[in-house]
């Protein structure tokens, strides 16, 4: 890149937009303290600042590098349980029993066959036709995991009948934060590994499907995380509110996820201007020229793709810790990828200050739209009552579902009329 | 030769309605797919807005399939999809029509079938609620038991489930003649082949996009339907739908709507048979067995709470071996 | 009155000039061949006279009509056939089913018509079931030449029709061009292989730089030793 269009800050523009916008934002959150208490105002900064880092996290995916993850809930929901496992007090009476040593047999038993599986499916180097190498490594692929896994059914059921579950590991919350974050970043890998070559499309799907394949297993694994039993309360890495009031604690709270947006913030400015990022943006921007400066593209993608997802697993993890439940149930797609989702088109896809821009604007009107379409709901019904007897129970759930229609045309709208959002990202021009 | 009863009832018929359902959507996918050339993510939901109109109109008239001795729900299919094409060409022309002249990447057309999917959800579920409800209003489901000599297990086959047999054979073949016979067909075959060399033969571009919604809305409306009066209508069947559908058109190939077909079988049939308890089969051998081979209880592949496992691992393991599916899909 | 004239065409890609000035014309039962070197403008003006890009000067005639800028398809309405370089056929449908889809606004007449494009390339006839992708290059030449005619054209564009061709179908394809100019449609083409093309033409543009060089018939080109030494290769 010729050095004369690396702007200096000077030669920036002055960013009017952003300010006015920024303004009109704290406006609207001042509002909010005025109307609804600085209890539920507060609470609610809380919430945007955990959506905020999801947001960045997507951002950064499809923003930077045009890679679009459908399943941020599922990355969501395995940083609440990193958060929930790390946290949560030590069950003495599983640890007393022998339950752990079997526990452990199992795992060793898991390692073992996939070990074998492998080496069965090695044996063509021995001479082995390899279509009956094929035929062997399915069928003992087969049996080795029909032995593991009743083994496995009988250890857990005798975990939930004799102690309920494991328990947690009675650690500091913040290093359930940290390994949420690397197990989503884990589980990134492996996705973006398989997908990352292939069409776009392609990585919709597998991350769709993987979102809601952690959310079963969460929901349905009773001797990990008590599924739909839930766990509560999650311990905080401030003060709770017991002990200094719901304001200070949640303001508290709100300076932690602060402190985390900042510091995102600052390396992903750092990354996006080094030439790490002009990279990533150059090959988003055109691949083939890319590749052909001899630019290895898939690491790079690899390497935003589970940057993203760290992010969301960290985000995803200190949601829930501020939750104060963990409930397998409670992950939905239309909160935790749609919203995000939302807030990264409207604020500016690629523009980490859109992005958080965004991120507060739609968490907000989320919120506040909520008893706004329920009184909505009421007056549609009492005309709909007078005109058609049309009578529907249940308004509570009937008036999240408008809402969900209106998240569903916002999408839409916003990629018609604004498809770079609001702030869009600042593009250097060069003629 | 009860337990191959056993396996009969709830592998072989229970895989073939499944496998029926999911190559009806999967040929839609990837009719869109070839079309369109963007994975269209609302797919599932427009065969649940099918099943819900045939529901509202067997709720506003449920004596109408007397008369025919079929059940009513049936009779308002042809309704149902009539309604559920203009409603896809609409949302076409409202929604992915301006993004197409904007010339937007693929990517894009996708969120905006999400967008779509979070429309037709919300709509849906706003009027219907979120209960379950039966397409037989005021009827009854027929249960037809085969009894075979010598054994004491009938074989079970429902109503519901001999229409959609006939239905999807019909579907089927009415696909194949039309793709192979018909002028508008082959025009569509073309356009998927080479969308500009149609063009430039004057072919109507507009009219085949329109031909392609009502395509890929009936068949969602039929396999919708067909489902819901074999099950239940559920608001959120399209969440059960999803993954499978879309694992299907990619074994199949993506484009190609014979590999949509078999792409439907194969996932259907490996989802039951994943969750099919294979202990049954194995209990007659269990006394020649030897004593310290202890058979469980349980020998399912997969729980049901993890059905969604299957469909899933059908795609990844595609995806890495052989990106472009089983069959040769052409577009990739 | 010439059947397609163009005068003074100018036009390119986003800004970039690459036609400056091209003129042209043929009459009904013509062979017009464009030579040149690489980056001439060729392909280019024969883009040009379809509709493919927008012409930002000069003016093309269609039968004395001005037809410039118009979209392809009105073109073809017009009567206009365009045969590109790739992607020139529907490889997954028959032969029989390319043809039938150059004759898609003109259904009545595909019966006629298939029989008339299986006389002028035979080896077509054999072939009529398969799908198209699986033919020789040679092969698929043809069905391309097919389908464009099968929308009974008054005037053909062939881009590069040998490109890639052995010397053999190279020839089978000139002398197809022959016949179907024979049969009163006029043939306007771009050739790399410009001797062979130029033995052919009734009609020769040698283009560089976007401009006509040479405007003459065939022969004369042939024969003219500045054309040779230039751009003939001596």
């Amino acid at each position: 890149m010729n050095p004369s269009t690396q702007q200096t800050p000077s030669q920036r523009p002055f960013p009017r937009r952003e300010i006015l916008l920024f303004g009109g934002l704290a406006l609207v959150v001042l509002a909010v303290f005025a109307s609804m208490g600085p209890a539920y105002a507060t609470r609610m900064m809380v919430e945007a600042a955990c959506y905020a880092i999801l947001a960045l996290g997507l951002t950064i995916q499809w923003g930077y590098a045009g890679q679009f993850n459908a399943g941020i809930m599922g990355f969501v929901a395995l940083g609440g349980f990193s958060a929930t496992f790390f946290s949560i007090p030590v069950n003495h009476a599983f640890w007393a029993s022998d339950l752990p040593g079997r526990l452990g047999w199992v795992l060793l038993a898991i390692v073992a066959a996939v070990a074998l599986v492998f080496a069965v499916s090695r044996i063509d180097r021995l001479g082995v036709p390899r279509w009956l190498r094929t035929l062997i490594t399915v069928i003992v692929a087969l049996i080795a995991y029909l032995v593991v896994i009743s083994w496995l059914r009988s250890v857990t059921g005798d975990i939930e009948s004799q102690v309920e579950f494991i328990g947690g590991l009675g650690l500091p919350v913040w290093l359930g934060w940290i390994v949420g974050g690397v197990l989503a970043g884990g589980i990134g890998y492996v996705i973006g590994h398989i997908c990352l070559g292939l069409r776009s499309d392609y990585l919709v799907i597998a991350t769709l499907g993987i979102a809601e394949i952690i959310k079963a297993f969460l929901k349905n694994s009773d001797w990990l995380t008590r599924g739909t039993a839930t766990i509560s309360p999650l311990p905080w890495p401030v003060p709770d509110p017991g002990e200094v009031g719901f304001v200070t604690a949640r303001a508290l709270y709100f300076c932690v996820t602060a402190v985390l947006i900042a510091v995102i913030f600052f390396l992903l400015h750092r990354a996006y201007h080094a030439p790490w990022g002009r990279m990533i943006r150059a090959i988003r921007d055109n691949e083939v020229s890319a590749a052909a400066m001899g630019k290895s593209i898939n690491r790079r993608r690899q390497e935003i793709f589970v940057f993203g997802c760290i992010l969301m697993g960290l985000g995803g993890a200190v949601l829930t810790s501020f939750t104060g439940i963990f409930d397998p149930q409670g992950y939905l797609p239309l909160n935790h990828t749609f919203l995000v989702l939302v807030m990264v088109i409207l604020g500016g896809p690629g523009n980490n200050l859109g992005t958080l821009f965004g991120a507060v604007l739609v968490y907000v009107i989320w919120i506040m739209s909520g008893p706004l379409a329920l009184a909505l709901m009421h007056l549609v019904t009492a005309l709909g009552g007078d005109w058609f007897g049309w009578q529907p129970g249940n308004l509570d759930s009937r008036a999240l579902q408008a809402r969900v229609f209106v998240i569903g045309l916002l999408i839409l709208m916003v990629l018609r009329f604004a498809p770079r959002g609001m702030i869009p990202e600042r593009v250097a021009q060069h003629d | 030769m009860n337990e191959l009863i056993y396996f009969f009832n709830y592998v072989v018929v229970a895989g073939s309605v499944t496998g029926c359902i999911y190559a009806m959507g999967a040929i839609g996918v990837t009719l869109i797919y070839s079309i369109l050339r963007f994975a269209h993510f609302a797919h599932a939901d427009m065969m649940t807005l099918g099943a819900f109109v045939v529901l509202l109109l067997t709720l506003a008239f449920p004596h109408a399939g007397d008369a025919l001795g079929l059940p009513t729900a049936i009779v308002m299919l042809p309704l149902a999809m009539i309604f559920t094409s203009l409603v896809a060409v609409g949302i076409d022309r409202v929604f992915y029509q301006p993004l197409r002249a904007h010339g937007v990447k693929p990517i894009v057309m996708v969120i905006a079938s999400l967008g779509v999917t979070l429309m037709l959800q919300g709509l849906i579920r706003l009027f219907s609620g979120t209960g379950a409800e039966s397409l037989y209003v005021e009827a009854r489901k027929a249960i037809f038991r085969i009894e075979l000599p010598g054994v004491t297990r009938p074989i079970i086959i429902t109503e519901p489930q001999v229409i959609l047999f006939v239905v999807t054979l019909v579907a089927v073949i009415g696909l194949h003649l039309f793709l192979t016979r018909a002028r508008l067909g082959k025009a569509m075959r073309a356009m998927s082949d080479n969308p500009d060399l149609a063009r430039a033969s004057g072919i109507n571009t507009k009219l085949i996009i329109t031909l392609t919604w009502v395509i890929a809305g009936s068949l969602a409306t039929l396999a919708g339907t067909l489902l819901s009066l074999d099950v239940a209508f559920k608001p959120d069947l399209s969440f059960f739908l999803l993954l499978p559908i879309f694992a299907a058109a990619i074994v199949g190939g993506v484009g190609h709507p014979y590999g949509a077909i078999a792409g439907g079988f194969l996932v259907g049939f490996a989802e039951t048979l994943a969750v099919f308890n294979w202990s049954v089969l194995l209990r007659p051998l269990r006394d020649s067995l030897p004593s310290w081979i202890e058979l469980p209880n349980n020998l399912a592949l997969v729980g049901t709470e993890y059905k969604i496992v299957v469909p899933f691992f059908i795609l990844i393991a595609v995806l890495i071996w052989r990106p472009t599916g089983l069959f040769k899909g052409k577009v990739i | 009155m010439p059947l397609l004239e163009a005068i003074d065409v100018h036009g390119g890609y986003g800004g970039m000039n690459i036609l400056n000035g091209v003129d042209m014309a043929i009459e009904a039962d013509e062979i017009g061949v464009i030579v040149g070197p690489n980056g001439a403008g060729k392909s280019t003006m024969l883009k040009a006279v379809f509709g493919l890009l927008t012409i930002t000067g000069g003016e093309i005639r269609l039968r004395g009509d001005p037809i410039t800028n118009l979209p392809p398809h009105k073109l073809v309405e017009r009567g206009m056939g365009f045969v590109p370089q790739e992607k020139n056929i529907f490889p997954s449908l028959t032969v029989a089913e390319n043809l039938e889809m150059g004759a898609f606004l003109k259904p009545a007449t595909v019966t006629r018509l298939k029989r008339q494009i299986y006389d002028i390339f035979p080896p077509l006839y054999d072939k009529r079931h398969q799908p198209a992708g699986e033919l020789s290059g040679g092969q698929r030449q043809m069905v391309a030449m097919g389908r464009a005619l099968m929308n009974e054209p008054s005037v053909l564009l062939l881009d590069e029709p040998t490109a890639g061709l052995s010397p053999r179908y190279m020839n089978e394809i000139f002398e197809q061009v022959k016949r179907i100019s024979a049969t009163g449609v006029g043939v306007l083409m771009v050739e790399q292989n410009a001797k062979q093309a130029l033995r052919i033409a009734h009609r020769g543009f040698v283009l560089a730089a976007g401009q006509n060089r040479f405007t003459d018939s065939g022969e004369a080109l042939l024969a003219d030793p500045q054309v040779a030494k230039s751009f003939l290769g001596g």
